[in-house]
């Protein structure tokens, strides 16, 4: 195992790990905020929230962009459906990146929320005021981002297991620093 | 010609009744108190539901006109039920102790056109300031139709007491906005 493993391209390596830690805010942050009694502390917590969810939203396009226009290096040996399951996590993984802020950004402009991105650019509200879908989409948005966790705790099993079990470099290509 | 005449003949019929006419009746059904917070930067309307108000307003004595506003504060809607339930509470109307907000006004100045400007003493939670509310009147038929903003800085009442004070979340600056028809009736 002496010859150089293929490594994703730079600009892959750092979408995937910019992104990856601002879901890790994200996630909890979400999780905590929506019971907080009302507070200026939830008022600010909302606000990174929905910050955080549009840059996700943002650094998604250049990244599909890139995904598209640069193939990933080719996957190590592994068994067919292995690789199946890891080549659908990564899709539904993308999927998700981009619905579950996007949901976000619905909800919020159907609560009569408007995102104001860092408290200075007011961006449109996508839906207008509306009780109904404002429930339906917080329903949404919260069954989508467990869906999301779901893939990560995937994601994360399967890059483990190809360190732990196969002892491979599949991790290696994505790891910012190696070698 | 005829037009013409027709149209002096009506002009002198309006200046004629103008003298005559006062707006004072006012139509709550068509009128509305609104406003507008800001929330971390993001603009929030909201709006009350209850108010009285008396108008008696000549648009040809504009500066002898007087008006009273008085606000039901508990018929608040804030944007969402969680700030409707938050902002009658104690850090912020304390509605129970102060149920209304209340408007009278010291004199109106004519700003030229049809803009003027309500000078006036506004009273929230115990709280007396003064007050400008500049305001346009347009005549539509029988009806007088007011409409006017102005800005009120919410910590000069103590409205958002305690963590709430913190104009960092809640932008001291609340933008209200109020739209008044008033029918006329002849002076007595």
């Amino acid at each position: 195992m002496n010859f150089p493993t293929p490594r994703y391209t730079g600009p892959a390596i750092a979408a995937h790990w910019v992104i990856a830690a601002l879901i890790l805010v994200a996630f909890p942050l979400g999780v905590y905020m929506h019971d907080l009694p009302l507070s200026p502390t939830k008022l600010k917590l909302y606000s990174y929230h929905k910050w955080i969810g549009i840059t996700v939203l943002l650094l998604f396009v250049p990244r599909i962009l890139w995904r598209i226009t640069h193939r990933p290096p080719a996957p190590l040996p592994m068994p067919a459906w292995q690789h199946r399951i890891a080549e659908g996590t990564h899709h539904l993984l993308y999927l998700l990146m981009f619905l579950v802020p996007l949901s976000g950004w619905l909800m919020s402009s159907a609560k009569g929320f408007q995102v104001v991105y860092f408290g200075v650019l007011p961006l449109p509200d996508l839906v207008g005021k509306s009780e109904e879908l404002g429930d339906l989409l917080k329903e949404v948005h919260e069954a989508l981002n467990f869906g999301l966790l779901t893939l990560v705790g995937l994601h994360v099993a399967g890059a483990l297991k190809h360190v732990i079990i196969d002892k491979d470099g599949t991790l290696r290509r994505m790891l910012p620093f190696a070698k | 010609m005829k037009i013409r005449t027709l149209t002096l003949t009506a002009a002198v019929l309006m200046a004629g009744t103008a003298h005559a006419v006062e707006f004072n009746q006012v139509d709550a059904a068509k009128s509305s108190l609104a406003f507008s917070s800001k929330q971390m930067g993001v603009p929030v309307p909201g709006s009350f539901k209850r108010f009285t108000s008396h108008i008696a307003f000549d648009p040809a004595k504009p500066t002898a006109a007087s008006t009273t506003l008085e606000i039901d504060l508990a018929s608040i809607d804030a944007g969402s039920k969680d700030a409707n339930d938050e902002v009658v509470g104690k850090q912020w109307f304390n509605v129970k102790a102060f149920p209304t907000a209340k408007f009278v006004s010291t004199g109106v100045k004519a700003l030229g056109g049809n803009r003027y400007e309500a000078l006036g003493k506004m009273t929230i939670k115990g709280q007396t300031r003064d007050v400008v509310a500049p305001f346009t009147f347009k005549q539509e038929g029988a009806s007088g139709v007011f409409d006017g903003a102005f800005v009120l800085k919410r910590m000069d009442y103590n409205i958002g007491e305690g963590p709430w004070a913190d104009v960092s979340a809640v932008a001291n600056e609340i933008e209200i906005k109020f739209h008044v028809v008033a029918n006329a009736a002849t002076k007595k």
